[in-house]
Order: structure tokens, then C-alpha cells, then sequence
């Protein structure tokens, strides 16, 4: 038995058959494992998101980042890259479907995968987590504090997002929802609605709120990091890939 | 909180990023997540060159009320000056 493991960055085929870049990081164990596509947050394809998916490796899951900036900012830093995805309008819904399912494929195809998959996204991410799940046939989806899920961004900005609540009955997987009791965006009457929606199409979910945490409360490298909820919320994570991504 | 807050504007003038100095036409205006500035939140203004690339990018991070005083400080600039100096630093208006 070995700890080893491999991160680097790759080239997946993204939506449109487009060369989208991707961090990669497997367990070097003989084994055949889960996959995890980790879903960036809005701030980028940083160094905190490519620990995430180290992290994920060393819990025994293949997981893989697909840059979702990487049509706008080739090469350029994540900060950089985030600003003028932001001044674009966002990524497009379709177009993040289409990255994600590449992201499955590429993690499908590597002979130590056991064929299951999941997603998991913080911030934006979250939303594009639940966007995913009801888009492709996955088997378990995370979404950590996603935004307009339910509600929309202010009016008049150039965002392409609005609510997806609506798609609640096409929800392909089991969903764990990961929220900070003090979050406005999304806040608990939102995402007590999303429960809602999720209960009337009678799929099965998972929702926690944490007291004493807001938005971001994993980014081990923000202010809004709180240890003991993240470290809390690492283990419903554990818990529910463990019954989900089993082989 | 992601806010998703963007003001877009377009601009016309110079700033110096990493590469030295090139023209500016966009800035974006937001208060969100900052990257470098240790808060949970941050009055961000990024002067842009989307032509140029991503890199083509001066960016600063404010706390609210240093943000308040700057645009504050930018108008009382403007408003001091003789109106032919204005028309005279717009070129092509």
C-alpha cells in the first residue's frame, strides 16, 4: 500500500470539443477509485482550489479542476483570469456543462477510475455544481454555498446567471449542500426554498447550515475561513462520496 | 458573499501594470471577495485593456470608507479645475 500521488496540469476537451486546461490529481495506489471534478470559485483556478483537488487525491478519489477561464485568460494568472471573466459577464451556463462533462470523461477514461463520478463547487462553483448534476448523469454532486441557486444576481449587471431552482426534478444524483447560517448569498430562506423544490420533486439531498459561518467558510486562505465548520464539512464530504463513489 | 456586483465603464486614458504602460478602455467596479486585501470583502476597481489580454490590468482593493474618500478626492479634483483645462485633457470629446 502507498501514499504516492501525481498532480499536473492537463488538456481536457472542453464544451465545443475546446482545449480547456485542467489540474489532475490521482492516487498512485494500483486501486480503482471515484472520481470528484472540483468546480472553481468565482475568484478563480487558484492555488487554494488546486489543494482542494490535492486533498480530494489523497482521500482516495481522482479528482481533476478544469480551468473555467481559460478561453478568456490562456496562461494568465488566476487573479488576472477572474477579472476578465468577471468583466465578460461570467461563465455561460452551457458552455460550464459542457466543460464538466469533459471533466467526467477525462477522469472516466484513466484506467484506475470505477466509473463514478461526482462534482463538487464552492461559491459560483456551488451553483455550477447543482447546474451540473441536473444537466449530466452523475452520482453524487456537492454544492458549497452556491449562489442564485434560487434568486437572481442585481439587475443590470452583465452577469449571465439567473435562478436555476427550477430544475430541481431533473436532479440526476444524490446533492449535499454545504451552507453558512450567515451567508446572504445564498441565504437560509434560499436555500431552505431549493429544499423545498428538492422535496416536491422528491429527490434525495442532504442540507447543513452552520452557525457561526458565512460565505467561503473552506477558503483556508480568506478571512472567512472558520477551521471548525470546514473541518466539520470535510467530513459530511467524506461521508457522502464514501457511500456514493464506492466502487 | 459573492456579491456577482459588476459595474462596466467604459474609459479612456493610460495605466502601468505589469509590463509598463499601455491604454486603458474598460474599468469594473465591484465590492466582492478581494484577492490580496485581508478582508471578507473589498471595493475592487480593475482598469482593463481586454484587447491586450487578461494581464493588460490594473487592479486595486479598497476598504469601504478608503473607497468613499477616493471618489470623493476624484470629483473635488474635477471640480476644482477651470472647465477649458477639462475639454482641453479629453482629447477626441
Amino acid at each position: 500500500m502507498t501514499d504516492a500521488m501525481r498532480a499536473e496540469t492537463v488538456e481536457i476537451r472542453g464544451s465545443g470539443g475546446d482545449p480547456v486546461e485542467a489540474y489532475l490529481a490521482q492516487p498512485l495506489d494500483g486501486g480503482r477509485h471515484g472520481g470528484v471534478v472540483v468546480i472553481h470559485h468565482m475568484p478563480g483556478y487558484d492555488e487554494a482550489t488546486k489543494e482542494i483537488t490535492r486533498t480530494f487525491a489523497v482521500h482516495g478519489y481522482l479528482a481533476i479542476c478544469p480551468n473555467l477561464y481559460s478561453r478568456e485568460a490562456p496562461g494568465a494568472s488566476p487573479d488576472d483570469a477572474a477579472a476578465a471573466a468577471r468583466a465578460l459577464g461570467g461563465v455561460p451556463d452551457g458552455r460550464l456543462v459542457g466543460d464538466v462533462a469533459g471533466a467526467m470523461a477525462a477522469l472516466t477514461a484513466l484506467p484506475s477510475s470505477n466509473g463514478k463520478v461526482a462534482t463538487i463547487g464552492y461559491c459560483s462553483g456551488g451553483r455550477q455544481s447543482f447546474l451540473a448534476a441536473c444537466s449530466l448523469d452523475l452520482d453524487a454532486a456537492v454544492d458549497c454555498y452556491g449562489a442564485f441557486v434560487v434568486g437572481a444576481p442585481p439587475e443590470g449587471m452583465p452577469w449571465k446567471v439567473g435562478p436555476i431552482v427550477q430544475m430541481a426534478p431533473d436532479l440526476s444524483c444524490p446533492l449535499l449542500g454545504l451552507f453558512g447560517a450567515e451567508d446572504q448569498h445564498p441565504s437560509p430562506a434560499q436555500t431552505a426554498e431549493l429544499e423545498a423544490a428538492l422535496t416536491a420533486a422528491g429527490k434525495s439531498f442532504e442540507f447543513h447550515t452552520y452557525e457561526g459561518a458565512g460565505h467561503a467558510f473552506f477558503a483556508v486562505d480568506r478571512p472567512s475561513y472558520r477551521p471548525e465548520v470546514a473541518r466539520e464539512g470535510w467530513n459530511q464530504i467524506w461521508t457522502f462520496f464514501g457511500t456514493h463513489l464506492a466502487g | 458573499m459573492c456579491t456577482y456586483q459588476t459595474e462596466r465603464i467604459g474609459i479612456r486614458g493610460s495605466g502601468k501594470g505589469r509590463d509598463g504602460w499601455f491604454s486603458l478602455t474598460d474599468a469594473t467596479v465591484y465590492f466582492d471577495h478581494p484577492v490580496h486585501f485581508p478582508a471578507e470583502h473589498a471595493l475592487t476597481i480593475d482598469f482593463l485593456n481586454p484587447a491586450r489580454g487578461a494581464q493588460a490590468r490594473v487592479a486595486v482593493e479598497l476598504d469601504a470608507a478608503s473607497a468613499r474618500a477616493l471618489a470623493l478626492g476624484i470629483l473635488a479634483s474635477l471640480e476644482a479645475v477651470p472647465p477649458e483645462l477639462l475639454a482641453e485633457a479629453t482629447p477626441g470629446a
